[in-house]
């Protein structure tokens, strides 16, 4: 859980109009959904990335309020934090919010819990439904290219049948800044304006814009444990087992999913620009370093998308 | 098990300091050549060498390659993200990366090469400064690499880079590399590609990608990254006249509409030129004419806006403007057509024939078209076109088509904004081709890039 020192880009090297064109982009594509979708919606999650799209999509429509609702795919197992956040923010943007969650269909026995307790593959099930009952036909997201390899691969807009299935062998092409977004009835899709973001653009945007966080992205004392070489929070669904030893350390998290599966890294890192420094420097992914469900198997990402996952 | 650097193995060659050039900070590249020809090896060696590579991407893919016991690391694993792509050794979709060297950021499109995927080669070439064009050493110019030649000329790709790669496995022999660099020249200039240049490689040693090699003493240009770095990136679309197709209209309505009630904007990505305040516009198709007002990105006000910025436009007369319509400069419209030539790469199984309808988006408008004649597809062993009746998957050929509504276009080879169009299938909704308008397009038979 170290963060070693050498740098591989530093902050300043990249271009104030890199951010530029990137937002740009961003703004063009969420516009596109609301003039060509009957029922878009943005997934909101308080993360970091759902709320810099929240921020692009208010720029998209200054002065006009949001045109579309967030939908927010509750596992039952998030940080109290982040739906702290969640409110204020909406409250804030005079937004509407549905929340679709995880714990009444495992409540009501639609879903069951897994043997490893993550509840992120979990969501897929509540996601499709509130796509279905809601008839949401463009379902925005916060999804980055590099996040993940499989991630690599999925276009700007992907279309998705009733099922929520991905095929990445017959995507769309997509050609200069034309965006096809038809679809037939019953089809939905998935559109990602951060697709050519990276973790780095992403923080050098907040930094640039003042946006406030979720309190946890930011350098805290936390009683946290180790396993699988991340710190995992004490919380009331990750305890430590026998031999985990609980110390009470200073760490931030680099993403803000599930608590039964996301670690917190070492980090003094108290404001955006430190944020943005650090993660410059980093020589590990973020999801490498702090998300356990996508080191399940080799595949995990990708099988979790063709079933309908973001 | 480890990467060697490709560094340690060949020293880099001292040589002078890089020139100053005045390189934008974002450069959009794809991959192209045929398959096996070692391209996502190439983009992993890239990735790696220019320290792009996180720890824990490298020692997935080192732990992966040991489990299936090569005795070196799989760099192709880097980009192969899907799992068919990874059992069967071969890429089947574009695949994105993100580097950064200190001079500039990228945009790779790792676009796979079997001819069943020529379309998205054809997309990660659509917005691509530069085509990475791999030809294996061992079998020289083969189809594929004349398609995709073809292809980065009919797009007008600004510039192709020739890595010649595995020039290890011809010993690092100058006859060859030179007797395919001219085979490529002659193809190139038959081609009309503007900019066209070689470098032998290595990529599975890394000679030449990110350092300069010392095993190939006839080269003496810069190494890939190099060459990359330094390219100038497209800024034709800033040249142009002023075009922006709005994509919506805001107007606040309701309760946030509180003191707004008059705010009228045109939302919009500036496709090319600039627009400043005071400015003379006119809309098309409507031809009505007015001057913009102000320029708003977000609550902030711009006095100019260029190419690639997504703004609001407001205009200082209240006429009718909806989404579809184009913002164009007063003093240089596009002219508007009901008929339209074009050159286009079919990139879907349904082949067409003359009598199809189908749709065409242009900027932000989609009108309904009927395929009038298909004139010639272009035969990929000479680049000669040829007579036909109908075009298949990866033909690219020339159509007439007669539009519902008139289009404002140009010349694709005097503008990517004006002349760019998909064929979208009006039943489903799916992709048919990318589209080139090519208003002096009567003669099948011109060269392809006339």
């Amino acid at each position: 859980m170290t963060t070693a020192t050498d740098s591989i880009t530093s902050v300043t090297t990249t271009p104030a109009d890199h951010l530029d064109a990137l937002e740009s982009e961003a703004i063009g594509i969420i516009r596109e959904v609301v003039a060509e979708c009957r029922r878009p919606v943005l997934l909101f999650s308080g993360g970091k990335d759902s709320v810099v799209i929240l921020h692009l999509a208010r720029k998209a429509f200054w002065p006009a309020p949001l045109p579309f609702p967030l939908l927010h795919v509750d596992t039952g197992h998030n940080f109290p934090e982040v739906l702290a956040y969640r409110d204020e923010t909406v409250a804030a943007t005079g937004a509407r919010l549905l929340v679709a969650r995880v714990q009444d269909y495992i409540d009501d026995g639609r879903l069951r819990e897994r043997a490893d307790g993550t509840r992120n593959p979990l969501q897929t099930r509540p996601l499709l439904d509130a796509i279905q009952s809601e008839r949401f036909d463009g379902v925005i997201g916060g999804a980055r290219r590099d996040e993940e390899r499989s991630r690599a691969k999925e276009r700007i807009v992907s279309l998705r049948d009733e099922f929520g299935q991905w095929d990445p062998r017959n995507q769309r092409p997509e050609l200069w800044r034309l965006l096809n977004l038809r679809h037939c009835p019953g089809e939905h899709l998935r559109v990602f304006p951060l697709s050519d973001w990276t973790e780095l653009d992403v923080w050098r945007y907040i930094e640039r814009e003042d946006i406030a966080l979720p309190s946890l992205y930011y350098a805290h004392r936390r009683e946290v444990f180790s396993r699988d070489g991340m710190w995992l929070a004490v919380t009331p669904v990750t305890r430590p087992r026998e031999g985990e030893k609980v110390t009470t350390r200073t760490v931030r998290y680099r993403t803000v999913g599930d608590m039964s599966c996301t670690g917190a890294v070492d980090s003094t890192a108290a404001s955006n620009h430190e944020i943005a420094v650090e993660v410059a420097a980093s020589t590990l992914t973020e999801r490498g370093a702090t998300r356990a469900d996508d080191r399940l198997s080799e595949s995990a990402m990708e099988d979790r998308k063709r079933e309908g996952y973001f | 098990m480890t990467i060697t650097p490709s560094q340690s193995a060949h020293p880099e060659p001292k040589r002078s300091a890089p020139q100053p050039s005045k390189t934008t900070g974002l450069l959009r590249l794809a991959t192209a050549g045929s398959v096996d020809d070692g391209k996502s090896t190439l983009v992993g060696r890239l990735l790696v060498d220019s320290k792009s590579v996180l720890r824990d991407q490298l020692a997935a893919v080192e732990q992966v390659s040991l489990d299936r016991g090569l005795t070196h690391a799989d760099l192709a694993l880097l980009t192969d993200g899907l799992r068919a792509e990874r059992e069967q050794g071969i890429t089947i979709d574009v695949a994105y990366r993100y580097f950064a060297t200190p001079r500039r950021s990228f945009i790779l499109a790792d676009c796979p090469g079997h001819v069943q995927y020529t379309r998205n080669t054809v997309t990660g070439a659509s917005t691509a400064d530069v085509v990475v064009l791999l030809v294996d050493a061992r079998h020289g110019v083969v189809e594929q690499t004349r398609r995709h030649l073809a292809v980065a000329a009919l797009l007008k790709v600004p510039h192709v880079v020739v890595a010649v790669n595995k020039i290890d496995l011809v010993d690092f022999s100058a006859d060859v590399y030179d007797a395919i660099v001219a085979e490529l020249g002659t193809a190139g200039a038959e081609l009309r590609v503007t900019d066209l240049r070689a470098l032998p490689t290595c990529a599975l040693e890394g000679d030449n990608v990110v350092h300069r090699s010392s095993r190939t003493p006839f080269y003496r240009g810069p190494a890939l990254l190099e060459l990359l770095e330094t390219i100038p990136a497209d800024t034709t679309s800033a040249d142009g006249a002023f075009r922006l197709p709005v994509q919506l209209v805001i107007r606040p309505q309701g309760a946030a509409a509180d003191g707004l009630s008059d705010y009228r904007g045109y939302a919009g990505r500036v496709a090319a030129g600039s627009v400043r305040v005071g400015d003379e516009v006119v809309v098309l198709p409507s031809r009505r004419r007015s001057r913009v007002a102000a320029i708003d990105l977000a609550d902030t006000a711009l006095t100019e806006a260029r190419a690639g910025q997504s703004v609001t436009l407001r205009l200082a007369d209240d006429i009718d403007i909806m989404r579809g319509d184009l913002l164009a400069s007063a003093a240089d419209p596009p002219a508007l057509r009901r008929e339209l030539a074009a050159r286009v790469a079919w990139l879907s199984e349904r082949p067409t024939r003359p009598g199809d309808r189908v749709l065409v988006k242009h900027g932000t408008r989609t009108v309904q078209a009927i395929i009038t004649a298909v004139d010639g597809v272009l035969n990929l062993d000479d680049l000669t076109a040829a007579p036909a009746r109908a075009l298949a998957l990866n033909d690219i050929g020339t159509i007439r088509l007669r539009l519902s509504e008139p289009l404002p276009v140009a010349d694709y080879a005097r503008s990517r904004s004006d002349g760019a169009f998909l064929l979208v299938d009006p039943f489903d909704g799916w992709t048919l081709a990318a589209g080139m308008v090519r208003l002096d397009g009567q003669r099948a038979s011109a060269p392809l890039a006339a």
